[in-house]
């Protein structure tokens, strides 16, 4: 199968691959660039630890087609901190011990930003909502709906 | 179509580890030449902190900053041996094996400290800031770096230290059939609010209040979290997960996480935690465990909070809509219990 040239904004840096087609997105960010911060969890869309935000809004890389993000602008984990500091929702799941294992700390941190960029000072139901597409298994996401509404808080103060 | 609500409880006394041909770790503790220490070992922390609490125990037995202790776990082919993380007995049985290695390796440090100090290691104590001193000169100082670079490159010493801790096989009394399985028991208890739904069978969780007593809390925030956590695997295991929800026929298993449930987090309820902290004698600084047993009362409380809400009782897991909805009609309709 011969290769499609793909170019597109990861975490506001320009890259350009080939890929085959029909790969899809999180395969294209993991091995074609390095960037390990989406994982494999299900690789169906089940479990939402592979999300990352295209132009701002929350996909599931596993089933997104690679070439479908050409000249658009693709947000991961990786990009989330700023400069030496940690992002504030970082730190708000540092604080609030939203992590354990930490496989799903990746999905949880994009979905929260998604929800947090459109909207600063969301409810406990729109967390709720905006999470529930992403499964933990080690938290009982109390914590981790605690850490997004103390985000959410310090940006609002802030 | 009514909503019952129902309320359940259940106690718990959790032997922490296990018994089948005895129930070892081990840990070795070193300095390395910048004086910092490292704790090797092939326990598994899957994310419950025993990392961390392994550091913190290494740390205040040899008497040094938390920060100088770093913990390698590697590498379970070439670290010191250990069962595994299970049965609540990492904090336990890893955390008094690094104990008892730390200690050895303090003895070691204090030694190489006296020859550089010119004075007897008796006399000397550390300041849990990477200093050691003579006890009531705390000028006649040394750092702990430079015993570790003294120990390395003068003196032909390792800073190092041993440590296993073994509970030992115990075997059956065959006159009486007794046998002491643990040396250390954590306990709990839980109580579960319910809402059951005698049209549907979904059962809804309200709230649940609980206490735990599980020794010394090393550090009550990773004790919280895993209060919190353990008790949703609970509930999952109560009423949502299972491989095989008609075993022994396996028709209908789940084969993905779309199909295999679990609460998500719109299912959560408010859970209030005590932790009742009651030294463990044979526990590193008094601690028992949290891991495991956190998650076990939460399942018998839950199908008793069934049965107080519609009078059902269902002993078989996980507690499906549809197992409740054919025992409530098999029993003629909901029959709610006394509160309690």
């Amino acid at each position: 199968m011969s290769k499609i040239p793909l170019q597109f904004r990861h975490n506001g840096r320009d890259v350009a691959i080939f890929v085959d087609g029909g790969t899809n997105l999180l395969v294209a960010l993991r091995e074609l660039i390095g960037d390990m911060t989406p994982k494999f969890g299900c690789g169906q869309g089940g479990c939402g630890t592979c999300s990352v935000l295209i132009d701002g809004e929350l996909h599931l890389s596993c089933l997104t087609l690679a070439e479908t993000v050409a000249g658009r602008s693709v947000e991961t984990l990786d990009g989330m901190k700023q400069g030496p500091n940690l992002h504030p929702l970082q730190r708000a799941f540092a604080d609030n011990f939203a992590a354990q294992c930490g496989y799903c700390t990746p999905g949880m941190l994009m979905a929260a930003k998604a929800l947090l960029d459109r909207n600063p000072s969301p409810s406990r139901a729109d967390v709720i909502e905006a999470i529930s597409g992403n499964i933990c298994r080690c938290t009982g996401y109390e914590p981790i709906i605690n850490a997004i509404l103390a985000a959410a808080g310090g940006r609002a103060s802030a | 179509m009514t909503r019952h609500r129902g309320r359940g409880m259940a106690s718990i006394n959790y032997p922490i580890g296990m018994n089948l041909g005895g129930d070892p770790s081990q840990a070795l503790v070193h300095s390395n030449p910048s004086g910092k220490f490292t704790v090797a070992l092939s326990s598994i922390d899957l994310g419950q902190g025993m990392k961390s609490v392994t550091r913190q125990i290494c740390a205040e037995t040899l008497g040094v900053p938390v920060e100088d202790v770093y913990v390698d776990t590697a590498d379970s082919d070439t670290g010191p041996h250990c069962m595994g993380s299970f049965a609540s007995r990492g904090t336990h049985r890893v955390g008094n094996a690094v104990m008892a290695a730390a200690r050895e390796a303090r003895g070691v440090m204090m030694e190489a400290a006296a020859e550089e100090l010119e004075v007897n290691a008796a006399d000397l104590e550390t300041d849990g800031r990477g200093n050691i001193h003579v006890k009531g000169a705390p000028h006649r100082s040394i750092s702990t770096k430079d015993v570790a670079i003294a120990a390395q490159f003068r003196q032909g010493r390792t800073i190092s230290g041993r440590g296993i801790f073994l509970v030992p096989l115990s075997d059956v009394d065959p006159e009486t059939g007794e046998m002491s399985p643990a040396t250390c028991y954590a306990h709990a208890c839980l109580v579960a609010e319910v809402e059951v739904d005698d049209e549907t069978g979904e059962v809804a969780m309200v709230r649940m209040d609980s206490a735990y007593e599980l020794g010394r809390a090393l550090n009550p925030r990773l004790v919280e979290q895993q209060l919190v956590g353990g008790a949703w695997m609970g509930v999952s295991h109560a009423l949502y997960e299972t491989p095989e929800p008609y075993y022994p026929d396996p028709a209908h298993g789940p084969r993905d996480f779309v199909e295999y449930l679990m609460p998500g987090p719109g299912d959560i309820c408010p859970h209030d935690i005590a932790v009742l902290e009651r030294p463990a004698p044979d526990g590193p600084f008094g601690a028992k465990g949290p891991g495991e047993m956190c998650a076990n009362p939460v399942l018998p409380a839950i199908a008793n909070a069934i049965f107080n809400a519609v009078g059902v009782r269902i002993d078989e897991l996980p507690i499906t809509p549809e197992k409740v909805l054919r025992a409530i009609k098999a029993q003629g309709g909901a029959r709610p219990q006394a509160r309690r």
